[in-house]
């Protein structure tokens, strides 16, 4: 067809280059704004796109602005180390905010499931107010849940990092609002747009390193509410919760009681993008416990100050 | 692959969540976790089907009020293309809500149902689509299964809504029968109207080609930040960093900076920290010129032969979104571009009576979800094209100081 043909001809676009410009633009837009930002990183994949744009985005200077890691104490250490490694090769201050900390200080306390989900939002307000971040990057998307669906790239949040979803900014153009006052902020979502299968071939074509536990490995996995969860420190088995040596990968990384791994043999990037481009389960559907327990889990929870 | 923005509006059950949602399932775009969830709830509902409008539902404080309170984005993908649908609600805010959406769109969708035909809210969408610049308009005529699939009715409802349309400033438009329950013509064509000789929708939005959408005459560079490494590597490196609004920049080519009017070349354009010959619209690079000028955030690279208007004086209409209304006399922050400064109201014109096309010369104020044409005088100039030629240098919001709210969404008309 003519259309096809026509597309081909010099300057265009593809949907990864739209994506990726317009995630630089807004990560520009927030240093250029915004007197003492910060960037959340965890070593998950997301985040470590978000660092990758961001280091594209000032080059050939550093990135001007630290990274900061609310840290529930519940990890996966092969994420921790890889945490570690970006930090050196893009040479960012690392901020840590620690869970297990503000738990010892009675400041929050551990729910009876061991989730640290809902409790890492006190030690980030807490984190981000003892710094003085008066905006923080995130890298969360919003084809992940409708709540996200709904909210602003430049999402305002009040005093105490409320989000009020009747209120918010409207956002047109590329014209973007980041105006607070003292005490109020701003979270930021550069990759918004971006699906999972757009994070991946993201990742195949810049040869971006993550985590090996993204691709398929074998370990000892047990099944609980149809999940595959690892046996380890953070979640044990019960007595009929037989485990078995499994081929698995993780396709998004949270709080290690948490996250479940999905069955997949895909060891290689380009296996990944295959699965992807096919599984008909949700990232969070298929291995985030948290988010099941109520239809509005994600949306009350990101009223009380969460990412 | 590349990618299409598209926006969606249509009155309240018109069919536009199970347009969206058929567009969603039909293209394998649902995930069974999300189709259990909407079946889960369409039988206890007591729904006799899935009500696929379900998988675009909103947030929990909107169902409990009934109403749709925001756009939402959604995101689907076809072998051909990648879309993201702004998904805007019909009733409540409509103003503020299709604008926001059809500001970044290639393409809207405006749902009417063939029993009603086309209501004051089709015209006042059809509206909205043309001041907002949105290049590809498609009247989608839906529930054709509720008017017995009649190519008599389809007529009607077309032939009234173009001649509506000549009235305003639509570019490209496409008419579909369709019936989101059943899916006819929606991504396969139907059986049920062998009349109908075009394409189905998603075949539509597939192929529709937004290529020479894109202003590639107008070198327009706003500059967002200024990059200059303190390392001992890039002692002398100084680069100017942002997105191309609109043209091409080339390695050699003269430009100029405004406001300053110091002329200067290019002498290297960075792309994520790689050295490129050349570099367009929308692409985020950092340029680098052969003269040591004094340049800032605000500041715009174009070049000498075609220059943006450098002006205070503003004439614009003006989409308002606050409570409070708009008056002569009041002062905002205004954001341009990369650019930030006040701007005081001198007058509003008239207010525009979107339903009717009408000017009401008598405002003396602009309510919430009005629209006029106001001016503005600004304390330092923009730097600024009419809308009509370019939508990222001709258009603006204004901002309360007291609560840093967005209040205003303007297009430049003059400068
Ligand atoms: N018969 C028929 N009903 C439809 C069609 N499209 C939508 N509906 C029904 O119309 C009602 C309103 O649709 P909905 O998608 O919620 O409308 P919205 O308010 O525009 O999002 C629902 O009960 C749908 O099942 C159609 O093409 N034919």
């Amino acid at each position: 067809m003519i259309d096809t043909d026509r597309r081909q001809t010099k300057r265009h676009l593809t949907q990864l280059q739209v994506l990726e410009a317009e995630a630089i633009y807004i990560i520009r837009e927030v240093v250029a704004e915004v007197e003492n930002p910060a960037m959340m990183f965890s070593g998950g994949k997301d985040s470590i796109v978000m660092l990758h744009l961001a280091a594209k985005a000032f080059a050939p200077s550093a990135i001007p602005f630290p990274v900061l890691h609310i840290d529930t104490g519940h990890n996966f250490p092969e994420v921790l180390e890889f945490r570690d490694l970006c930090v050196s090769k893009y040479r960012v201050n690392l901020v840590v905010g620690s869970v297990q900390d503000a738990i010892d200080r009675n400041v929050v306390f551990e729910d009876r499931s061991g989730s640290r989900n809902r409790i890492q939002t006190p030690v980030l307000l807490e984190t981000a107010a003892k710094h003085g971040f008066n905006a923080l990057m995130g890298g969360a998307r919003r084809d992940e849940e409708k709540a996200r669906a709904k909210e602003r790239v430049f999402s305002f949040r009040d005093e105490f990092g409320q989000w009020d979803p009747k209120s918010q900014r409207p956002e047109l153009w590329s014209i973007y609002n980041a105006q607070v006052h003292v005490g109020e902020s701003i979270r930021v979502f550069p990759l918004s747009n971006w699906t999972e299968l757009d994070i991946w071939e993201y990742i195949a074509a810049e040869g971006i390193g993550v985590p090996p536990i993204y691709y398929a490995h074998q370990r000892e996995v047990f099944e609980r509410n149809g999940m595959w969860f690892a046996a380890n420190n953070f979640c044990q088995p019960t007595a009929n919760e037989p485990t078995e040596v499994k081929s698995v990968r993780y396709r998004t990384v949270g709080d290690a009681t948490l996250t479940a791994a999905v069955l997949s043999e895909a060891d290689t990037v380009e296996k990944v993008i295959e699965e992807v481009s096919v599984t008909r389960i949700t990232e969070r559907g298929a291995t985030r416990g948290d988010d099941k327990f109520s239809e509005a889990a994600m949306e009350d929870r990101k009223k009380e100050g969460y990412f | 692959m590349d990618l299409l923005r598209f926006a969606t509006a249509g009155s309240v059950d018109d069919g536009k969540s199970t347009l969206i949602g058929r567009l969603l399932y039909d293209s394998k775009s649902i995930f069974t976790d999300q189709l259990e969830a909407v079946e889960r709830a369409s039988v206890s509902m007591g729904a006799e089907y899935t009500e696929l409008a379900l998988l675009t539902d909103g947030l929990r404080a909107e169902r409990e009020q009934g109403i749709t309170i925001d756009v939402a984005y959604r995101y689907f993908a076809t072998a051909k293309r990648k879309f993201i649908i702004a998904d805007t609600p019909g009733h409540i805010q409509y103003t503020r809500n299709m604008v926001t959406g059809a500001s970044t769109a290639d393409l809207a969708i405006v749902l009417v149902d063939a029993r009603k035909g086309i209501l004051e809210q089709s015209r006042r969408h059809a509206f909205l689509v043309s001041l907002l610049r949105v290049p590809h308009l498609v009247l989608a005529i839906n529930k054709m299964d509720l008017v017995g699939w009649s190519e008599e009715r389809f007529e009607e409802i077309r032939d009234e809504f173009i001649e509506f349309a000549a009235k305003l400033d639509i570019p490209d438009l496409t008419v579909i029968p369709v019936s989101a329950l059943t899916g006819d013509n929606v991504v396969s064509m139907s059986d049920n109207m062998p009349w109908y000789t075009g394409t189905p929708l998603l075949n539509h939005l597939e192929n529709v080609y937004v290529g020479s959408d894109r202003n590639l005459v107008d070198g327009r560079f706003p500059v967002q930040y200024v990059v200059r490494p303190h390392s001992n590597q890039f002692h002398d490196y100084r680069g100017y960093a942002g997105k191309i609004a609109s043209g091409v920049m080339k390695v050699g080519d003269e430009v100029i900076v405004l406001p300053s009017g110091m002329p200067s070349r290019i002498s290297g354009i960075d792309y994520g920290g790689k050295a490129v010959e050349e570099a367009f619209a929308p692409m985020s690079v950092t340029v680098r010129l052969e003269d040591d000028i004094d340049i800032s955030r605000g500041d715009m690279i174009c070049r000498p032969n075609n220059q943006p208007e450098v002006s205070q004086d503003i004439d614009a209409m003006v989409a308002w979104m606050s409570d409070e209304p708009l008056r002569p006399g009041q002062k905002f922050a205004i954001k341009h571009t990369t650019r930030r400064t006040r701007a005081f109201v001198k007058d509003i014109y008239y207010e525009l009576d979107v339903n009717t096309l009408h000017r009401n010369e008598g405002a003396s104020a602009l309510q919430l979800n009005m629209i006029g044409r106001v001016k503005l005088r600004t304390t330092s100039p923009l730097l600024a094209d009419p809308y009509s030629r370019n939508r990222e240098t001709g258009g603006f919001v204004l901002i309360d100081e007291r609560s840093n709210a967005t209040v205003g969404a303007g297009m430049v008309v003059r400068a």
